[in-house]
């Protein structure tokens, strides 16, 4: 059976430019911080994906580093701060919000359990921040503003902006979590007016295990990995030559490609969304449709569960993701959707398409073909009714 | 060099499969089907929530018809639950348990065990049902019943019975009501944890 992958805000697939390219490398095994050949041959190609990572996100050269991904990028602006913070910092309060990824709201309640001040901004209905409440929590205390470029699960794109405007007003750091942003719309951290980025190779076609923290120059940065002078003494620990090289070359793709690559979602997802509302009755369009990352479609079928439906698409070979409780193993469904005031049925029926550079107009069609029957199939079992 | 490639298994075992494909049983809308005794359990809070229809017959299920709202294994335990059920005494009924149910499946994952704990107490709902519309006794309630708290013999039925009805939710007013944990102190534990499991199951 052929599989119709339409999770592409979990991870994509390696580019074929981006298989080939770490194919051709796989025996440049120097060490890129040894200075005979083999090390420069290597740091060569680390220079490289530098220069591409930068320019994708119009930075400098030596305002990238390299990470395991965008969660040890998120992390660390965070360790950053709590470092500011315990080396007497005035400003000793962090502002973020309701829907950011886990790395940042694991990362939020960990520092709150040591005494931190962290507060987070809501969401309205759409998933959007509200920047009104935002802008009220700002003061003279605020270290850092951090709010994702686009949501995961919603797709909702955040007015990043004029929020770094309304931060940097008060005084404080911007950071900006565009993980899911990256290579579906133009990201510049010059533009967003960034001090600080976060971003995994994985999400745009790239390796795993790879990812960039931008730091605007001048801004603080707490060592993130003790031990050695890579990445100027801040994350210590040998290159990943093929994955910074992956991640360079997906880089470069991604620029090149950007319009092209969001009418392409862009078309599919508005196929896919007509497609959903004409053929299954009683939907819900969960996320901000006019401010939405293009690949990103997330509906809610009430009256049926979300891991149930997930798993009937897989058995036609339909790979999506799901809200419910059930599929993640714990007993609550997604906090995103929640935030946003969603019920926790809607929540649990929840289902999110996200389509990506090889999905063809073929594949959203098979999908609005099998959906309206699985849907269908899990209502007619089921305790609730339409 | 060999080929070496990764394929995993499907989630849940082949038996559940079976029964999450084919469900046997359903209640379907535009079936007639009067039950003799109904019972509905679960919330919506975790996502689970199951509807048991039974017809009795000479002291046994005839027929049983359900709806779930739940994920994979929330169906595949209903369905298997409904495939036992039928033909057997009530007695023998009442004391079907997740264990059995799961068995039947070839297991479940550990954290899709409280999934299957649904179709069984649905089950047992839809017999005390019964029982309670044609004013039979119900010798079976007390007899599934499992003692928590030693000193005060206080039940998991008895606990379930104040959490169902809303009347107890918390520790403190369980042990005021039946006086459970005000001895020994030893079954706190034992009684925060069916606490827990039942405010999970019948929340609203």
């Amino acid at each position: 059976m052929s599989t119709i992958y339409m999770d592409n805000n979990a991870t994509t697939q390696l580019a074929p430019q981006v298989a080939s390219i770490m194919a051709d490398n796989l025996a440049l095994y120097g060490n890129a911080s040894s200075m005979h050949e083999l090390g420069r041959n290597a740091y060569s190609g680390i220079d490289w994906a530098r220069k591409m990572c930068a320019s994708l996100i119009d930075a400098e050269e030596d305002e990238i580093y390299f990470t395991s991904g965008a969660s040890e990028s998120n992390n660390t602006v965070f360790n950053t701060m709590r470092d500011i913070i315990d080396s007497g910092s005035v400003r000793d309060r962090i502002i973020t919000t309701t829907v950011e990824h886990p790395s940042i709201m694991e990362e939020v309640k960990y520092l709150k359990e040591k005494g931190y001040k962290i507060d987070l901004a809501p969401v309205d209905a759409t998933g959007m921040v509200k920047v009104d409440e935002l802008e009220k929590m700002l003061g003279s205390d605020v270290l850092l503003v951090s709010v994702m470029t686009g949501n995961n699960e919603t797709g909702t794109i955040q007015p990043v902006s004029q929020i770094s405007a309304l931060a940097h007003a008060a005084g404080a750091f911007m950071h900006s979590d565009a993980t899911q942003a990256i290579g579906k719309i133009p990201v510049s951290v010059r533009d967003m007016d960034l001090d600080y980025l976060s971003m995994s190779a994985h999400k745009f076609y790239g390796p795993k295990g790879i990812g960039v923290l931008y730091a605007r120059k001048g801004k603080a940065l707490t060592p993130f990995v003790h031990g050695g002078h890579q990445e100027k003494g801040l994350r210590a620990g040998t290159y990943n030559n093929l994955g910074i090289i992956g991640m360079g070359e997906a880089a470069r793709l991604a620029k090149e490609d950007i319009q092209k690559e969001h009418d392409h979602l862009w078309m599919l997802r508005e196929r896919l969304r007509n497609g959903i509302e004409k053929n299954v009755p009683d939907v819900v369009i969960n996320g901000n449709q006019e401010h939405c990352l293009p690949g990103t479609l997330n509906v809610s079928f009430p009256c049926a569960e979300g891991e149930s439906i997930l798993l009937y698409l897989d058995m036609e070979g339909i790979e999506v993701s799901t809200g419910s409780a059930c599929a993640t193993g714990s007993l609550e469904p997604s906090y995103v959707l929640l935030a946003c005031g969603l019920d926790v049925e809607l929540a649990h029926g929840s289902i999110r398409f996200s389509l990506g550079r090889y999905n063809t107009v073929s594949d959203v069609d098979t999908v609005i073909e099998k959906l309206p029957a699985i849907i269908k199939k899990v209502r007619s079992m089921s305790t609730r009714k339409v | 060099m060999e080929n070496k490639s990764f394929v995993a298994q499907w989630v849940y075992t082949d038996t559940v499969k079976d029964h999450f494909m084919n469900p046997r049983n359903i209640w379907k809308d535009d079936e007639d089907f009067s039950a003799d005794g109904t019972g509905e359990v679960g919330s919506l809070a975790c996502g689970d929530q199951m509807r048991v229809g039974i017809k009795v017959k000479d002291g046994k299920i005839s027929d049983l018809r359900w709806l779930t709202y739940g994920c994979a294994s929330a169906i595949a335990s209903t369905s298997m639950m409904s495939e036992m059920a039928i033909g057997m005494s009530l007695e023998d009924a009442y004391h079907l348990t997740p264990d059995m149910i799961t068995s039947a499946l070839g297991g479940l994952p550990e954290h899709k065990f409280h999934c299957s704990v649904l179709g069984d107490k649905a089950l047992r709902a839809a017999i005390d049902d019964y029982l309670e519309k044609n004013g039979l006794p119900n010798p079976y309630k007390n007899s599934t019943a499992k003692i928590l708290c030693e000193c005060k013999g206080v039940t998991d039925v008895q606990i379930e019975e104040l959490v169902k009805s809303g009347k107890c939710l918390t520790f403190e007013a369980l042990s005021a009501e039946t006086g459970c944990s005000t001895a020994c102190g030893k079954c706190k534990n034992r009684i925060i944890e069916a606490l827990e499991e039942f405010r999970h199951i019948y929340s609203k």
